[in-house]
């Protein structure tokens, strides 16, 4: 794979771990207003994360059998684009009904993250294991590959929660926030998308 | 008398020296080096603690010196306090906020129904049920370790007339109002080791706790008086409420502000009120006739501020100076 392609995947990698964790954090604050700062809200939060991306590692190395390439790559960033770009609009809703028929603020917070954050979070985690895929051409380059991309992705992670929690939530709206990050996975798919170009 | 929330108690904390010169108990020897100890260790003074756990949300600290015990949830700071009672008079409310929270009388003067949220060491409901024996109090509390230190240290007592609730106050409040609940009264003061939570102080839940009061229902609430936050949670309290009472005296680092749905009774029926519950209060320590007069209607804060809203609450940020970008 030529440079600029390789560049091009690490630079996914490092917008998809940012934007995850981004959620995350905006996530636990999304569903204080209806269902507290308890600790089973966050705990709910983190656990329905790990749950969509540990779905999406499993997903994403399926698709990566079938003639991987930049641009299909660039298909997740736009499906992540498009399930997270709802969330400013359907979130207070989505939340008042379940808080109406679940009465427990645990079950409550649970299914308010599954509903919310689980199908964003599952795209996102298809990033991971398919970049290993379009990076990785012989077995024995396969853990250093491996090892680069998530130090890449996970550095993206720490910026991701760092940037939100010091300075987002202080310049900004959450919605705007949201929308900002599905901006974010929209000009990722573009940037795959052009990488992707045969020639 | 103990009390939840924060205050600043340094003053008085600062100075117990005072108490043993008056009662000459000790030898000029004894003074002399009680005095230079203090003098070194006075912000730091070594209080006993008596009692210490990690709740899941907080360390829960239970502290004495002489007769005072006080809940912290951290160890240092000018503010530590979160409640303290004097076990010598048990009835005296130590922290200066907890007085000032008790001018929520003079606004609504015979409440039946109340609800405080934040238990802390239980001073605001103790006091409250000892007051009005006849009133229905509800007190949320997250902490389930907060709320039996309260009753094991501070001698709060739950009965039938005041329950606690361990919950979230945001959920309880949602859930009260879907089931109708009204209060004649809602005491705000729901405090971490820092400040109050951050979706406890927006537009969404002031209009939320409003839609609980009954018809001439009032909210007293604890803020701080010096943080930068000030501006922001005025403008929040405008914005849910109009205009309200802003409550500041002496020394006291604390802002309290009353707040109703009806219009807020007038300076006549609120020395009325204060001729009503003088002799009461005095077992307290709460010098309701001198409230009146620092009962502030004006609007004292900058109105460009930006409201916290459940969208924008960067609650601790602000309260640290940080500027928002606009």
């Amino acid at each position: 794979m030529p440079p600029p392609k390789i560049t091009a995947v690490h630079l996914l990698a490092f917008f998809g771990g940012f934007v995850i964790m981004s959620l995350e954090l905006l996530g636990g604050r999304a569903l204080a207003p209806w269902f507290g700062a308890s600790v089973y809200v966050w705990g709910s939060v983190i656990a329905v994360f790990m749950l969509a991306l540990s779905l999406g590692y499993l997903l994403g190395g399926r698709l990566s059998q079938r003639r991987p390439s930049l641009r299909k790559l660039g298909v997740a960033f736009l499906v992540g684009a498009v399930l997270l770009y709802p969330l400013a609009h359907v979130a207070e809703p989505a939340m008042a009904w379940i808080f109406e028929r679940v009465e427990d603020p645990r079950y409550g917070s649970l299914a308010a993250a599954l509903a919310l954050f689980s199908a964003p979070t599952v795209a996102l985690g298809v990033i991971s294991p398919y970049a290993v895929r379009l990076l990785v051409d012989a077995v024995e380059a396969a853990g250093r590959v491996a090892g680069t991309l998530y130090f890449v992705s996970t550095l993206g992670s720490a910026l991701g929660t760092l940037a939100t929690s010091f300075y987002f939530v202080l310049w900004f709206e959450t919605n705007t926030i949201l929308t900002g990050l599905a901006l974010a996975l929209l000009s990722g798919s573009a940037i795959a998308f052009a990488a992707g170009r045969e020639r | 008398m103990n009390g939840h929330g924060q205050a600043l108690a340094t003053r008085r904390t600062r100075t117990p020296h005072h108490r043993r010169f008056t009662r000459g108990r000790r030898i000029a020897f004894a003074l002399t080096a009680a005095l230079a100890g203090l003098i070194i260790v006075a912000p730091t003074a070594a209080a006993e603690i008596v009692h210490e756990e990690r709740s899941l949300y907080q360390n829960v600290l239970v502290t004495r010196q002489g007769s005072r015990i006080c809940l912290q949830f951290r160890r240092s700071g000018e503010r530590r306090s979160q409640s303290c009672k004097d076990e010598r008079r048990p009835r005296h409310m130590v922290l200066s906020y907890t007085r000032m929270m008790m001018g929520a009388l003079l606004v609504m003067p015979n409440p039946n129904n109340i609800l405080v949220v934040g238990l802390g060491g239980g001073s605001l409901p103790t006091a409250l049920a000892e007051l009005l024996p006849k009133a229905h109090i509800d007190v949320v509390e997250i902490d389930a370790a907060v709320a039996a230190v309260a009753e094991r240290f501070f001698g709060f007592e739950p009965g039938p007339t005041m329950r606690v609730v361990v919950q979230d106050a945001r959920v309880f409040t949602r859930r009260a109002s879907r089931q109708a609940k009204r209060y004649d009264l809602i005491m705000l003061d729901a405090f971490r080791s820092d400040y109050i939570p951050e979706h406890l102080m927006t537009v969404e839940y002031l209009q939320e706790t409003r839609a609980l009061l009954s018809a001439r229902g009032v909210v007293a609430a604890n803020t701080f008086r010096d943080s930068g936050l000030y501006d922001h949670e005025s403008e929040t309290y405008h914005q849910a409420f109009g205009s309200f009472i802003n409550f500041q005296t002496g020394f006291s680092l604390n802002r309290v502000i009353f707040a109703s749905v009806a219009p807020l009774p007038d300076a006549a029926e609120i020395e009325a009120a204060a001729r009503q519950w003088r002799p009461k209060l005095r077992g307290y320590g709460v010098r309701i006739a001198a409230f009146p007069g620092e009962f502030n209607r004006e609007q004292d804060w900058d109105r460009t501020k930006r409201p916290l809203t459940d969208q924008y609450h960067p609650a601790n940020l602000l309260r640290n100076g940080e500027e928002p970008k606009r």
